[in-house]
């Protein structure tokens, strides 16, 4: 073997390293491909070793993803990829962990999971692909389904109350919560880099289209003609605008709703400016209930990011301070604790 | 109230092999305690032990009354003991509420310690009794022997600082002083325990008043003419020298674990869920996190299953405590285990079933589910532990086969176990079962489902090492390559390894040991904690001169092929168990012996030695 010189700078990675070079098996057109093109286009850019990266799924479509990754990943079982996370981000804290995840599969059968993974904040950054529908099991509706929503399941129309993910996550009082649209492949790269380097569990709801079973989705929030009135980009210290020319913004009405006005009509200090570093999660609380109407625009961006103690770093930090001197305590000690006593 | 006059006569001594007393009082009155303290001082002097608490089902049942009982059971011998005890030699009654709970478990002439000074006429009526039971000539086929403990607490702890009601909470030491005069025992293991319980903080009163307690008590014995005689159960001989400690089967488990992850040179990982009778080994285990212990209490069941094979996929020996209903919820999350092929070890402590069952009492009903209570082809090993102090060893050894054929383990006890305690020899590291752990790191040679050739075991591969990274799940694997593989004939191979993986493990097991002749006319066999209780019925029968041995598994899946053997070796085979058969099914199943009888009873308690006797006496004819 040639002796070459180590370095202690790591090899650039690309995006190449990325891809596990297998038949990426979803239909021609999935959303799936650009978020996966997305995950693979970022992941070089954060401060990891390939071989640290872990992608945890469930099952569903989506749930695939950890397959066209070439890293550590775990295709799980139908809900429970958080908790199975949870595992591995308590016992390995530097690892870098991730969880796909549908919206089925997150907030129907695990969404207990979902909330619980959310309230203790590890480490860890869920990417939830929300088509609406579900798409493995071929088109029945999902907790996300709109009310009437005519299925396979629900021929009459769905009578669910559908769940917006990014209330849900900040009603368990998520510290980074976010959502983008997976054909804009820009600001998804640009989201799920700042989710990573969230210290704390990230949740970014991905507005994906099922062209099989839900196409067209989101059009409203895609189709060039209508975007722009549709969808409002949250940008941090930067007041909320929308519109072809950012005419519109929003303010709070006397009842503390917001309300959409002309910027031209109340001037641009009167617009409401976006904090997601608020310590209450009321207020992205209120942004995550616009667009639901089909009045207000729909918000995208980060919705909020606060910082709180990770549940690994305070579960180790309790190993640690229960070894004063460093080292793993004695197993006879522990043996003969309480009463023992001696026959000879 | 009289103080009793000092007697002269040297009082006679007794020598006996065994005796089983019963504390009970109210849950306030720390029978427990005593008990536990009974306990350690009698394996101190040397001798063999058994013990069983019951705690009352309510959290705080009212006080007095019969729902608010509380007992603590101990047999000690200077022979082997193997259970608690069927009849009580003793009964300590602290109040009227304990004689009606447990009156019927006294056998015939055995000794009622009545504490008079809570025999009154309000403590007799929230008890149910409308006469005194004491002077209505009920209890006359019993010793009495009645002792106000309560005023001779409170008379032997007028000149401390303690408040009445402090005072009232020490009779449970001047208790166990007169039981401790009775039995010859010792007063200073307590005294050094009283004195280390109570130190610091301004609790110094509370140490003085419960030793001058126990040494009013003590001299109680002395002085009384109310006893006949004290009595004497010698030092068992023979005993294996080491240090002993005395363990209940939760704390066994959670010590087991402790030490296999220290054997196997990794750190431990414990994700539960609470659920009586297993919450204590989470309890036990959160305590110590100096050993590198990791827990984490889920949000459920699921979960816990689930974070358990995570820390296994991340390296960890990993570990999940249960009871009955919530080994059905992780049902899922061990068939992926099963087909990731990942060490795990999931502890079922059974209670009586089904659904929520009987929560606070025992069963044996849970074999069925976990040797086949999941979907597709997913065998997983099976143990069960049969004494408390065995269960350390029993989870050491799920530990040693989970990590050398990576699969998950399911070990067996049940809520008998977890609460009964005896003595447990303390091993050293190195007298425990090798516990091999290699992780894979070599890239080149890498494939994540090539097999070992021996075990078949495929390699441990874990995330953070270079140029091994790969993907597993749930979706059936190509052979040695792990990729998703629909091919049925590949479906075919893979589910024939891991059952083949399962089959080796059975000439990696000790045989069943037999106890008795290796034929004859009747074998008793059994799994689990019917081990006692079965130990002491042949042990009888053989005296009385009776062909019947017993064999006793601990690997209920795979079985060792010397039990099919032994079948075959004995007219008829008597399988006692704390259900309606399922050892009995299984082995039909697998042996097609048709020389079964079963023995099912599901009473929530465990068996007796009467129920096994009397059936085994009909089978011998
Ligand atoms: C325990 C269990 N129940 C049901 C299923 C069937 N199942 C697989 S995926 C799925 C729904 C997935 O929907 P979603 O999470 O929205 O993912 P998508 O396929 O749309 O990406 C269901 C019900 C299963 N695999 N396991
Ligand atoms: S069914 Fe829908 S979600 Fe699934 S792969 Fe096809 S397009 Fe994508």
């Amino acid at each position: 073997m040639t002796s070459t010189a180590t370095t202690d700078t790591p090899v650039k990675l690309t995006k190449k390293d990325f891809d596990a070079g297998i038949d990426v098996r979803w239909c021609p057109g999935c959303g799936d491909f650009a978020i996966l093109a997305a995950v693979q286009r970022t992941l070089p850019e954060l401060p990891y070793k390939k071989e640290d990266y872990v992608f945890v799924s469930g099952i569903g479509c989506s749930s695939r993803f950890p397959y066209y990754m070439a890293t550590y990943g775990f295709h799980t079982i139908h809900g429970r990829a958080p908790a199975i996370a949870m595992g591995v981000k308590a016992t390995r804290p530097e690892l870098s962990v991730w969880v796909a995840t549908g919206d089925g599969d997150a907030l129907s059968i695990g969404g207990n999971h979902f909330i619980h993974t959310l309230r203790r904040n590890p480490d860890i950054n869920i990417l939830l692909f929300n088509n609406r529908i579900y798409g493995l099991t071929k088109g029945q509706y999902s907790p996300t389904s709109e009310t009437g929503k005519k299925t396979k399941s629900s021929p009459l129309g769905s009578i669910d109350h559908p769940f917006n993910p990014v209330s849900v996550a900040l009603g368990a009082e998520g510290t980074f919560i976010a959502r983008v649209v997976d054909r804009d492949a820009k600001h998804v790269s640009e989201i799920l880099k700042a989710a990573a380097l969230h210290k704390g569990t990230s949740f970014m709801e991905i507005y994906q289209n099922c062209l099989i079973f839900n196409d067209g989705a989101y059009n409203h929030m895609t189709e060039r003609s209508v975007k722009a009135e549709n969808v409002l980009y949250l940008e941090e210290g930067k007041p909320l605008l929308f519109g072809e020319k950012n005419e519109k913004g929003i303010v709070l009405d006397e009842l503390g709703q917001p309300k959409a006005v002309r910027v031209e009509d109340v001037g641009i200090d009167a617009i409401l400016k976006h904090d997601p570093k608020s310590p209450d999660p009321s207020y992205a609380f209120m942004l995550s209930r616009m667009g639901l109407d089909g009045v207000l625009p729909t918000p995208v961006g980060i919705f909020r990011a606060v910082e709180r103690p990770t549940y690994e770093d305070m579960l180790h930090k309790q190993i640690a301070d229960a070894k004063p001197d460093g080292k793993k305590a004695d197993l006879h000690d522990l043996l003969t604790s309480g009463s023992s006593w001696t026959i000879s | 109230m009289a103080t009793p006059e000092a007697k002269n006569t040297e009082t006679a001594t007794t020598e006996l092999d065994q005796v089983i007393i019963r504390f009970a009082g109210d849950s306030g009155d720390g029978m427990q305690l005593t008990g536990t303290q009974f306990t350690n001082t009698s394996a101190m002097a040397g001798n063999d032990l058994s013990t069983l608490p019951d705690y009352p089902a309510e959290i705080r049942a009212p006080a007095g009354t019969v729902a608010g009982v509380s007992g603590f059971q101990v047999a000690f011998s200077s022979k082997e003991v193997y259970t608690p005890g069927d009849e009580l030699d003793v009964l300590v009654c602290m109040n009227p509420a304990a004689l009606k709970r447990y009156l019927h478990d006294v056998k015939s002439g055995g000794t009622l310690l009545v504490n008079s000074g809570a025999f009154t006429d309000r403590g007799l009526k929230i008890a149910g009794y409308e006469e005194n039971p004491v002077n209505d000539g009920s209890l006359s086929g019993y010793r009495v022997i009645e002792i106000d403990i309560t005023a001779l607490t409170a008379q032997a702890l007028s000149e401390t600082e303690l408040t009445p009601k402090q005072i009232d909470r020490c009779k449970n030491f001047y208790t166990l002083g007169v039981l401790y005069w009775m039995y010859s025992r010792d007063l200073q293991p307590t005294l050094d325990w009283i004195a280390d319980k109570f130190k610091g903080k301004g609790k110094e009163k509370f140490a003085e008043a419960n030793a001058l307690a126990l040494k009013a008590g003590h001299a109680y014995g002395e002085t009384a003419e109310i006893f006949q005689g004290r009595y004497e159960v010698g030092s068992r001989k023979n005993i294996e020298p080491g240090t002993y400690t005395a363990l209940n089967g939760n704390r066994a488990v959670a010590l087991g674990m402790v030490a296999a992850s220290e054997r196997a040179g990794i750190p431990l990982f414990l994700g539960s869920y609470p659920i009586t009778p297993a919450s204590e080994i989470l309890h036990e285990l959160s305590y110590l996190k100096h050993h590198d212990v990791v827990t984490f209490q889920a949000e459920d069941e699921i979960a816990a299953a689930c974070s358990m094979v995570g820390a296994s996929f991340a390296g960890h020996l990993a570990l999940t405590t249960t009871s009955g209903p919530g080994l059905a919820l992780k049902t899922e999350a061990i068939g992926l285990g099963v087909i990731a092929e990942l060490p795990m070890v999931i502890v079922n402590v059974q209670r009586g079933g089904p659904s929520t069952g009987l929560p606070t009492k025992t069963e044996q009903a849970d074999l069925m589910q976990s040797i086949y209570g999941r979907n597709g082809e997913a065998p997983v090993p099976v143990l069960a532990a049969r004494s408390p102090a065995e269960c350390f060893h029993a989870a050491v050894e799920a530990a040693r086969i989970a990590v050398k054929y990576m699969t998950p383990v399911i070990l067996l006890t049940d809520g008998y176990l977890a609460n009964g305690s005896e003595p447990f020899r303390v091993p050293t590291l190195e007298e425990l079962p090798e516990i091999n752990v290699k992780f894979a790191d070599d890239p080149a040679t890498f494939q994540p489902y090539s097999r070992d050739e021996k075990t078949l075991a495929r390699p441990w591969a874990i995330p953070g090492t270079p140029g091994l990274e790969h993907r597993i799940g749930g979706l059936e694997k190509q052979d040695v390559t792990g990729g998703v593989s629909y091919d049925p004939d590949n479906h075919h191979k893979m589910i024939g390894y891991r059952a083949e993986k399962i089959r080796r493990i059975a000439k990696d097991i000790e045989a069943p040991e037999i106890n008795g002749d290796d034929s004859g006319k009747l074998l008793i066999l059994g799994w689990g904690s019917t081990f006692g209780v079965i130990a002491t019925t042949v042990e009888r029968l053989r005296k009385e001169g009776k062909s019947v041995s017993q064999m006793h598994l601990r690997h209920l899946f795979p079985m060792h092929a010397k039990v099919g053997e032994t079948l075959k070796k004995f007219d008829k085979v008597l399988v006692p168990e704390i259900n309606f058969g399922q050892l009995d099914k299984l082995l039909r199943l697998e042996f097609l012996a048709d020389n079964l009888v079963s023995l099912g009873i599901a009473r929530g308690l465990p068996l007796k030695t009467a129920d096994i006797m009397a059936k085994a006496n009909e089978l011998l004819g």
